[in-house]
């Protein structure tokens, strides 16, 4: 299966990233030749086998549901590239 | 006398202990090694104020008697690690200027332990690489250098900074990450030793993701007792990862009697590999031998699905970062990008990540984004995740068969020159053929310089262990280092 430009473009306004149409077809190349390298494990038996989910076998940890931190609202403003009023500022969401 | 940057922490433990030199000097001693070089570009945010706090915070604790092992002792630490009020970038643009508000455990632990940390270390953008090239703070310089050669050698990636500064003795050990190699392949082309351990050991809070479920911390160091003392100081159950054991974390160190009399070595015949250097395979042997002298069993075994690990990870890696990296946006940290009239929220996303990540970066988040995108999901990622259940397999049948450390080379070459053109991305993806598969069954691995190549090169070995066993493998890697007898250091040029 070959990637071409236009899944290129695709993939990359999935991935919220801007590339310039001149910088499609290189893209497409490097993918097809990644995934071309990917494509070895068809040639895995997989049948009944689970996909992993966990490398280790542990249950995922649960912990009581009640408010164990907060009232940080400075620090969690302090690296944003605009804040305002103790909001993140972003440009015009809706019209 | 050894000069004091140039010390073990075992080493600096008992001299600090006897009260033969401070903290102070120590750090001292590690801060001007550093700032004389600036040409290995490993140091890219010097800390010496901080330093020279904790140290003399370390004398008085010293002095008062309360002295844990790497009391007083100077760290560099990985920029992947956020550190609070010190830049932390994970060698990305997209991270400019983001100064945590908070400390990750396993830093908080190692200050804890009275470390002292001498400054941040560069690595490859987000840890993805492994010649520490797509850095945004430029290149890293392996301190190696050829026989009579000039030509700039890779330090190894991603992180190149902690093996080019432990390397070079700008200070006496380091942190490090691995995600498919990143600790070991660097510490194999520098000459040290670092060990990433079992998944889960080390708390991964604070640590900036790329590949949540492959990621790891651990120690690069000067022998393999550093790497112990150091992993004791890192280790342990944290509530704020909920992927780390609770376990109890041993005395790691009390460990290494080097007698591994009557163990069983594995050897697998897959990671014998078509164009693999002469070098590497006698390497290889010596290291057999070496393992057969003090007393071990050493028996041939196969590990079939090796030949798949790479490309399994080449889909669960991107996978994963593509899902982790989503939070670079431009909103609550980091780089913004400055928009055009009429531009909306989507343009800033777009445009932020574009300026702010790397082409190696933007390459693996697009193709995870392609592998997890509807109608491909199945087709590549749950079968990658399929594979990976399978070389996990692999191992776990060999260590039931009674095999207790399987010995592989390290990496497939010696370092290689900086600025060498790959014009196919997967050329340089094939450094980790020996690493990844560690990182995929979530098993603790260990690099041991264990001599160097007709170029004057160190090259090392990797011993992998059973999953909770980092004591009995780095008891098997003392026993090779104590044979390998790896003394060399790079000659000064810089």
């Amino acid at each position: 299966m070959s990637i071409d430009t236009e899944t290129a473009r695709r993939v990359a306004k999935l991935a919220r990233i801007k590339v310039e149409d001149a910088e499609l077809p290189a893209l497409a190349q490097d993918f097809n030749r990644i995934l071309g390298f990917v494509e070895q494990l068809n040639e895995v038996d997989v049948e009944g086998v689970e996909p992993m989910t966990s490398v280790t076998p542990m249950r995922l940890k649960r912990r009581e549901d009640v408010v164990s931190d907060g009232g940080q609202q400075d620090k969690v403003l302090a690296n944003a590239p605009d804040a305002r009023e103790g909001f993140f500022a972003v440009p015009k969401v809706v019209e | 006398m050894t000069e004091l940057n140039a010390l073990t922490i075992a080493d600096a433990r008992d001299k600090l202990r006897a009260g033969d030199i401070t903290s102070v000097e120590l750090t001292e001693a590690c801060l001007s090694a550093a700032d004389a070089a600036k040409e290995l570009n490993a140091v890219v945010h010097p800390t010496p104020e901080i330093a020279l706090e904790q140290a003399k915070s370390a004398d008085a604790r010293m002095a008062s008697g309360d002295a844990p092992s790497m009391c007083g002792i100077p760290l560099g630490i990985k920029d992947l690690f956020c550190t609070k009020g010190v830049a932390s970038q994970a060698a990305s643009g997209i991270l400019e200027g983001f100064k945590p508000e908070y400390e990750s455990t396993v830093t908080t632990q190692l200050f804890d332990a009275g470390a002292v940390m001498i400054g941040k270390l560069n690595m490859d953008e987000f840890a993805m690489g492994s010649s520490n090239e797509t850095s945004v703070y430029g290149n890293v310089v392996n301190p190696w250098r050829r026989g009579n050669d000039d030509t700039p050698l890779t330090p190894g990636g991603s992180s190149g900074g902690s093996a080019s500064a432990v390397a070079a003795d700008l200070c006496l050990a380091a942190t490090g990450t691995d995600t498919g190699g990143s600790i070991r392949q660097p510490a194999a082309f520098v000459g040290i030793t670092g060990l990433k351990p079992t998944y889960g050991r080390v708390s991964r809070w604070g640590v900036v993701a790329f590949a949540s479920s492959l990621d790891q911390a651990g120690p690069m160091g000067k022998s393999v007792r550093d790497c112990a003392i150091m992993l004791e100081a890192m280790a342990g159950h944290d509530p704020k990862d909920s992927t780390s054991a609770e376990l109890a974390v041993p005395n790691f160190e009390a460990m290494l009697t080097g007698d591994i009399k009557g163990q069983t070595i594995g050897i697998p015949k897959e990671y014998r590999m078509d164009g693999m250097p002469e070098e590497i395979e006698t390497l290889w042997a010596n290291g057999r031998a070496m393992l057969e002298d003090a007393g071990a069993k050493i028996v041939d075994i196969s590990l079939p699905h090796t030949k798949y690990a790479l490309p399994a990870y080449y889909v669960i890696a991107p996978a994963e970062a593509s899902s982790n990296l989503a939070r670079y946006d431009g909103v609550r940290y980091g780089h913004r990008a400055s928009l055009a009239q009429g531009d909306g929220i989507t343009e800033m996303y777009e445009k932020t990540r574009a300026e702010g990540f790397g082409d190696e970066v933007k390459r693996r988040v697009m193709i995870g984004t392609y592998v997890l995108s509807a109608g491909f999901y199945d087709a590549y990622y749950n079968r990658a995740r399929k594979v990976r259940a399978l070389i996990k397999k692999d191992f776990e049948d060999v260590f039931a068969a009674g095999v207790d450390a399987i010995l592989t080379p390290a990496t497939p070459s010696s370092a290689f020159a900086l600025g060498q053109e790959f014009d196919d991305p997967v050329q340089m993806y094939l450094n980790d053929v020996f690493t990844v598969t560690v990182n995929l069954a979530g098993l603790p691995g260990i690099a041991v310089p264990a001599g160097l190549d007709s170029q004057g090169l160190p090259m090392g070995l990797q011993l992998i262990g059973k999953p909770w066993e980092e004591g009995g493998l780095m008891n098997v890697a003392q026993a090779l280092e104590d044979r390998a007898g790896f003394v060399s250091k790079p000659s000064k040029w810089w």
